[in-house]
C-alpha cells in the first residue's frame, strides 16, 4: 500500500469525487491560486477550473450560507474552513439553515454539503487559534460529524461525506496534515458512523478520535511493555456515535479511559460515558476516566501549551487508575 | 394612452393580492381564536411586493423569503388550505406542521422557504443563483428580506460575492420602515437601503412597493438584466405593514395618523382603480373575484381546522435523510395529486461545467496590479 500524507489523502479524495461528480465544487479561503492554506487543494484549480475551485472572500458566514443555498438546489459543495476557529462566524448558517432545512421543509429539501477544515491546537498559536470545537457540532440533530486520525480514514471518510445526502462536519487536524500513513489504492470509502478498533487489547479500552489517537497509541505501546494490554477504539465519527462498537469493547475489557483534546464540560466524551453507564454499568470494573484538555484557554508559552493538552503520560496515569495500579 | 397591460394580467394580480389580504385577515382572526400560535407575521399592506414580482418572473425561477412568508407562496400558486394547515400546525400543512407560520416551503412551486433568522436567507439565495450559473441555466432567484435585515453581516458579505461573481439574483428589500418596534431610521446610518448596493458595484433602485405594476416593471427589468449575465440587483420596495410586527404586537410605536395616511396607499384598490380607469375591467368582475376568493379562503380555514395533527412518529422523520430516501412532495402526500414539475437536477455525469468564474488572465492581472508574482 502506498504511503501518503494526510493532506495528500484528502487531496486524492477531493480529486476523485470531483472527477466522478461535476456537481461537487470546493470553496474556501486560499483554496485556489494559493493551493490551500494547508495545501489540501494542491493542483486542483488547474485541474478543475475556477468555477469548481473557488477562492472565497474572508466572509465565512457568507460563503457557508451561499454553499448551503447551492446544496438546496442540487449541487454538492465542499466548504473549506481555514480553521474551525473561524467557522464560528459561519455557525448560524450551519446550525440554523443546513441542519434544519430538511425539518423546516417537512422533508421537501435536502442539504448535501461538507464543511471541512482543521480543528484542535495548531501549535504555539494561543487561545483564539487553538480549540477543539467538535463537541459544539456533535450537539446538533441534522448534522453528521467526523474526525479521522489517519490518512486512510481521512480519505475514506471525506469520500463518504461528499456522497452523503446530509450536512457533514469534518474535523481534520492542523498537526496531522504532514503525517504519513498507508492508504489503500482505488475506491476506498469509510462509512460514516463506524468506529474502528485500531489496536486490540484485553485489559482496558482507550476511546479517542483525531490527533489524540496518536498519544493513545503511544501510551498503549508503553503500557504493553508493562504487561498491560490496551485496546484503542478510534471513534472516527462523533455523530452518530457508534454505540455498538463502544459497548462491545467495554464488555470485553471492563475498564475505560476516554481521551479528548477539547474541554471536559459538555464534551463528546461526556456523552460516551453516559452511553456506557446507562447500557454497560454492570460490565464496568471501575469508574470511567476521562483525559481532556484542561479547563482553561490555551497559552502561547510552550510549557503552558503542553501542560494544557492530553499526552501519553496523562493517559498512562488514567489507565493505571482504572486498573487500580496507581503508583505502579 | 392605452394600457400596456392585459386584462388577464391585471385580474390575476388583483385576485392574488386579494387572496393574500383575505387569507391574512382570516389567519389573524384564527390566531385570536387560539387556532394559530407562536409568531404569526401578517403581510397585510405589502401584497403588491409579492404579487408584482411573481408575475414578472417565470414559474421555475427560485424564490425565498424571511418569516413574513404567507404572501409569496400564495402568489406563486401554493394551495391556500395547505398553507393555512401549516399555520394551524396540522399534518396536512406544507411542512407537516413542523415549521409553522415562519417556515412555509413549497418546492413544487419553487418557493424555497421562509426563514426565521433575520438575514439568514440572503446568502442562500446567492447560492441558488450560483447553482443556476454553474449549470448554465437562465433562471433567476428572487430573495425577500426586511429593512432591518439590511444591517446584518449576511447582507454585506453576500452582496460582495453576488456582485463579484455576477450572480443572477434579485434582492427585494421590503422596507416597511420598521424592524419590530424600531424605525429603520433610528438604527441605520443610511436608511435608504438601495444606496448600499453602490458599495458593491451593484445595481440598486427604490421602487414604490404600494404599487403592484411598479413592482412588476422593476422586477421584469431586473430579471432581464440578471438573465443577461449582468449581475445581481437590489430593489428597495418602499411599503408599509398595516398591522403590527406580529400578532403579538399592538404597534403602539406608530401613530394612528401615520397608519391612516398609509392606508390611503392600499395597493389593492389602487390596482382596481387603475383597471377601471383604463376600462380593462368592470366592477362586477372584481366583485366576482372577491366572492370566489372569500369562498376559497373559507374552504382553506375549514380544511385546516378539520385536519389532524401530525402523527407522533413524524418526530423521527425529516432530520437526517436516510439512504435512498426520496424527498416529500406535499401535494402528492396530502392531496394525492401527481406532481409533475418537481425540480430535477442533472447528474454529476451529465453536467458539464463551462463557467470560468475567474479567468486566469484576470487573476494574473489583479496579482500584477497588486505587485504580486506567483
Ligand atoms: C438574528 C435575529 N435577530 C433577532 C430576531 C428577532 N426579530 C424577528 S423579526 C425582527 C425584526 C425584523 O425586521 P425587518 O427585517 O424589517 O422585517 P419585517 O418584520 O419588518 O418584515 C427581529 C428583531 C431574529 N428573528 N433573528
Ligand atoms: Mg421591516
Amino acid at each position: 500500500m502506498p504511503e501518503l500524507m494526510y493532506r495528500e489523502a484528502l487531496n486524492q479524495a477531493l480529486a476523485e469525487e470531483m472527477e466522478r461528480d461535476a456537481n461537487v465544487f470546493l470553496i474556501g479561503e486560499e483554496v485556489g491560486r494559493y493551493n490551500g492554506a494547508f495545501k489540501v487543494s494542491q493542483g486542483l484549480l488547474d485541474r478543475f477550473g475556477s468555477a469548481r475551485i473557488i477562492d472565497a472572500p474572508i466572509s465565512e458566514l457568507g460563503f457557508a450560507g451561499m454553499s448551503v443555498g447551492a446544496a438546496m438546489v442540487g449541487l454538492r459543495p465542499v466548504v473549506e474552513m481555514m480553521t474551525w476557529n473561524f467557522a464560528i462566524l459561519a455557525m448560524d448558517q450551519i446550525v440554523n439553515n443546513a441542519a434544519k432545512l430538511r425539518h423546516m421543509s417537512g422533508g421537501q429539501l435536502r442539504c448535501p454539503i461538507v464543511f471541512r477544515g482543521p480543528g484542535g491546537a495548531g501549535g504555539r498559536l494561543s487561545s483564539q487559534h487553538s480549540q477543539a470545537l467538535e463537541a459544539n457540532y456533535a450537539h446538533f440533530p441534522g448534522l453528521k460529524v467526523i474526525a479521522p486520525a489517519t490518512p486512510a480514514d481521512a480519505k475514506g471518510l471525506l469520500k463518504s461525506a461528499i456522497r452523503d445526502e446530509n450536512p457533514v462536519i469534518m474535523f481534520e487536524g492542523e498537526r496531522l496534515y504532514a503525517l504519513k500513513g498507508e492508504v489503500p489504492e482505488g475506491e476506498h470509502v469509510v462509512p460514516i458512523g463506524k468506529a474502528d478498533v485500531k489496536r486490540e487489547g484485553t485489559d482496558v479500552t482507550i476511546i479517542t478520535w483525531s490527533r489524540m489517537y496518536y498519544f493513545c497509541m503511544e501510551a498503549a505501546e508503553q503500557l504493553a511493555k508493562e504487561g498491560i494490554s490496551a485496546e484503542v477504539l478510534d471513534l472516527r465519527t462523533l455523530r452518530p456515535l457508534d454505540e455498538e462498537a463502544i459497548l462491545a469493547s467495554v464488555r470485553k475489557t471492563n475498564r475505560v479511559v476516554i481521551v479528548e483534546e477539547g474541554w471536559a464540560l459538555a464534551g463528546v466524551g461526556a456523552s460516551v460515558v453516559d452511553i456506557i453507564q446507562s447500557k454497560a454499568f454492570d460490565d464496568l470494573d471501575a469508574p470511567v476516566e476521562r483525559v481532556t484538555g484542561l479547563d482553561v484557554n490555551m497559552s502561547y508559552a510552550a510549557n503552558l501549551e503542553n501542560a494544557t493538552q492530553p499526552d501519553a503520560p496523562k493517559i498512562i496515569a488514567a489507565v493505571k487508575k482504572v486498573l487500580y495500579r496507581e503508583g505502579a | 394612452m392605452a394600457s400596456p397591460y392585459s386584462k388577464e394580467l391585471l385580474l390575476t394580480m388583483y385576485r392574488k393580492m386579494y387572496l393574500i389580504r383575505r387569507f391574512e385577515e382570516r389567519a389573524g382572526q384564527q390566531y385570536t381564536l387560539g387556532k394559530i400560535a407562536g409568531f404569526c407575521h401578517l403581510y397585510i399592506g405589502q401584497e403588491a411586493v409579492a404579487v408584482g414580482p411573481n408575475e414578472a418572473i417565470r414559474p421555475d425561477d427560485y424564490m425565498l423569503s424571511a418569516y413574513r412568508d404567507h404572501g409569496q407562496p400564495l402568489a406563486r400558486g401554493s394551495d391556500a388550505g395547505m398553507v393555512m394547515a401549516e399555520l394551524f400546525g396540522r399534518g396536512t400543512g406544507y411542512s407537516k406542521g413542523k415549521g409553522g407560520s415562519m417556515h412555509i416551503f413549497d418546492i413544487e412551486h419553487h418557493f424555497y422557504g421562509g426563514y426565521g433568522i433575520v438575514g439568514g436567507q440572503i446568502p442562500l439565495a446567492a447560492g441558488m443563483a450560483f447553482a443556476s450559473r454553474y449549470r448554465n441555466e437562465d433562471r433567476v432567484t428572487v430573495c425577500y428580506f426586511g429593512d432591518a435585515a439590511a444591517n446584518q453581516g449576511a447582507f454585506h458579505e453576500t452582496f460582495n460575492m453576488a456582485s463579484k461573481w455576477k450572480l443572477p439574483v434579485i434582492y427585494i428589500c421590503e422596507n416597511n420602515r420598521y424592524g419590530m418596534g424600531t424605525a429603520i431610521s433610528r438604527t441605520s446610518a443610511v436608511p435608504e437601503i438601495y444606496k448600499r448596493a453602490a458599495a458593491y458595484g451593484m445595481r440598486g433602485e427604490p421602487v414604490d412597493g404600494m404599487d403592484c405594476l411598479k413592482m412588476y416593471e422593476a422586477v421584469k427589468d431586473a430579471a432581464a438584466y440578471c438573465r443577461a449575465g449582468k449581475g445581481p440587483v437590489l430593489l428597495e420596495a418602499n411599503t408599509y405593514r398595516f398591522r403590527g410586527h406580529s400578532m403579538a404586537d399592538p404597534a403602539n410605536y406608530r401613530t394612528k395618523q401615520e397608519v391612516e395616511e398609509e392606508r390611503k396607499n392600499d395597493p389593492i384598490p389602487k390596482l382596481r382603480d387603475y383597471a377601471l380607469k383604463q376600462k380593462l375591467a368592470e366592477d362586477a368582475q372584481f366583485d366576482a373575484i372577491e366572492e370566489e376568493v372569500k369562498a376559497q379562503v373559507d374552504a382553506a380555514v375549514k380544511f385546516a381546522d378539520e385536519s389532524p395533527e401530525p402523527s407522533l412518529d413524524e418526530l423521527w422523520r425529516d432530520t437526517i435523510v436516510a439512504e435512498g430516501e426520496e424527498d416529500v412532495r406535499p401535494r402528492e402526500r396530502v392531496l394525492g395529486m401527481k406532481v409533475t414539475n418537481w425540480p430535477k437536477y442533472p447528474s454529476g455525469q451529465e453536467l458539464k461545467v463551462t463557467w470560468d468564474l475567474e479567468p486566469r488572465e484576470q487573476a494574473e492581472q489583479a496579482d500584477k496590479k497588486a505587485g504580486l508574482s506567483r
